[in-house]
């Protein structure tokens, strides 16, 4: 079952001078984790925003929820951004209740306690660290139980062990709620961690110009063996695929 | 699911409790800093007051009374003078005046401020409005719409409304748009992102101007009054100049101006709270 649909012509900025993507196309089963690999300023960003429809172009193609007709309103999208973008002035339990109705506010207890903020929701976000705010940021995003979630880069600037930790927290949730994710990184070993498929953006202008199946049984290791064997298989058949080319 | 972090949180509670956040601390530190804020600003007019009394008679002029004649005329005006009247009246102009001006002001800044062709469209007339002096405005308000209460007002909320839209456009220019792409993706309701998103981000902007806005509209007031009302602060003053009685009209200045930060302490402070909401800690 299809649960995101993209066909993009042409994206571009400007008088068309700068075309950022450019005949991409692929689409994502329900409840598949898919991650997006490409090198920097490829346009990850840009696609995510048009799936999100922050931003949107003639000849775009971008159907929702296992229906051809559906608009982005009728799909529960979830999106955690590269910075986590959490409203300054509202405390962490307001910053989730901001996305909720009224009557789902009970729900933040729970959210909380599942990404370790139990005793956190009266904070205001800068009192927290870089990484707890990341996870108040998923809490926000699980908090409208997304049916499509996507995530931009968002464990990027954190040091190690507390991005492993935030990966398998997202893991986790993703798991328990099943919930269908794209996910852009410009890191092959996080995206072999988390994905269940890689595909693989050229240079801008940015196409598909590869996808892999990460076959490998879960939970997975971040630099495991058998992680890192099917890397170090993936580089050899493509040496250039992290630089955007296929040759 | 198991917590994760929970050895590592750099935050604690000591801290949340020095700093006073929780929801329940906060009247305590309010009242505390109120106090404390009344305390020095009573000392330092206190400073002024003795100076003046001593500057008063080392010159011994009539026309530099003391501060204790000051008084006197003040007890005289209150008791016996229509002072409280007076003022009243011209506060009742003034925030009216106030009132009217940043919401009309408010309004057309952050459309500006929004969309470019507002801004292309009303920039010109813009500029001319802050630079046509007060008085042109009030005199030709009173020609126009004749001696009346209304014209009065008028002539004030012209005379504020610039200062406000440029402002809240520069405000609404300096809204963070990553934020409200959060509001977007989230499908959050317009009066959410109105008044959850957009709106605290306007409001150092709308404070700054508010400050700005009081002191300068009273001061406009009491013109439009000398020139063309029969009562109010401006009026009075006009009637003592005729007498030549300084010490009334500086007795006047002083009662007003401590309605003014009567008004500064116990409205713009709170204000200043909402404004420095999760992000001064201090």
């Amino acid at each position: 079952m299809i649960e995101l649909n993209v066909a993009i012509k042409n994206k571009h900025y400007g008088d068309g001078e700068n075309t950022v993507l450019a005949k991409m196309g692929f689409s994502v089963k329900k409840g598949e984790f898919v991650a997006i690999v490409g090198p920097s300023g490829c346009g990850k960003t840009t696609l995510l925003n048009m799936i999100s429809g922050l931003e949107s172009c003639s000849g775009q193609h971008i159907s929702y929820c296992n229906n051809p007709s559906n608009n982005i309103d009728k799909c529960q999208l979830g999106y955690i951004f590269q910075q986590p973008r959490l409203m300054p002035w509202l405390t962490v339990r307001e910053n989730i209740e901001l996305v909720l109705q009224p009557e789902e506010y009970h729900q933040v207890d729970d959210l909380l306690t599942q990404v370790g903020l139990a005793n956190k929701g009266e904070y205001f976000p800068r009192q927290l660290s870089g990484g707890m705010q990341r996870r108040v940021s998923i809490a926000r995003a699980f908090a409208i139980n997304p049916k499509l979630l996507l995530l931009d880069e968002p464990f990027n600037s954190l040091d190690a062990p507390t991005a492993t930790r935030l990966r398998q927290l997202l893991i986790e949730l993703c798991r328990q709620k099943g919930t269908t994710v794209v996910f852009v990184t410009h890191d092959l070993q996080e995206a072999i961690y988390l994905a269940d498929r890689i595909l693989f953006m050229s240079d801008s202008p940015s196409t598909i110009i590869h996808q892999s199946i990460v076959d490998l049984p879960k939970p997975r290791r971040e630099s495991g063996v058998a992680e890192l064997a099917w890397q170090a298989q993936l580089m050899a058949t493509y040496p250039h695929l992290l630089a955007g080319r296929i040759d | 699911m198991k917590l994760f972090f929970s050895k590592n949180d750099v935050t604690t509670k000591s801290v949340i409790a020095k700093q006073g956040f929780r929801k329940g601390a906060l009247p305590m530190r309010f009242s505390k800093e109120l106090f404390s804020f009344i305390c020095l600003r009573l000392v330092i007019l206190s400073a002024l007051a003795l100076t003046w009394q001593g500057m008063a008679w080392l010159i011994a002029s009539p026309d530099f009374p003391s501060f204790l004649a000051v008084i006197k005329s003040m007890h005289y005006h209150l008791n016996e003078g229509e002072m409280v009247a007076n003022i009243l009246i011209t506060l009742r102009r003034a925030l009216l005046s106030f009132i009217i001006a940043m919401l009309l002001g408010g309004l057309l800044g952050i459309l500006m401020g929004i969309h470019a062709w507002v801004n292309k469209l009303t920039d010109s007339l813009l500029i001319i409005l802050l630079n046509i002096p007060a008085l042109v405005t009030i005199l030709l308000s009173y020609i126009w719409f004749g001696l009346v209460e209304a014209a009065a007002i008028a002539a004030v909320v012209i005379n504020k409304i610039p200062t406000v839209v440029v402002m809240l456009r520069e405000g609404a220019r300096a809204v963070d748009k990553d934020l409200l792409a959060v509001a977007k993706v989230y499908q959050l309701s317009p009066s959410k992102t109105f008044f959850s998103v957009f709106l605290p981000q306007l409001y150092p902007f709308i404070i700054a101007s508010a400050r700005s806005g009081l002191s300068l509209i009273w001061k406009i007031v009491l013109v439009v009054e000398l020139l063309g009302r029969s009562d109010g602060v401006g009026f009075a003053l006009n009637t003592l100049f005729q007498f030549f009685d300084i010490a009334g009209i500086l007795a006047y200045t002083i009662a007003f101006v401590m309605i003014i930060l009567l008004i500064e302490a116990l409205f713009f402070k709170p204000f200043d709270k909402l404004v420095a909401r999760g992000t001064r800690f201090d």
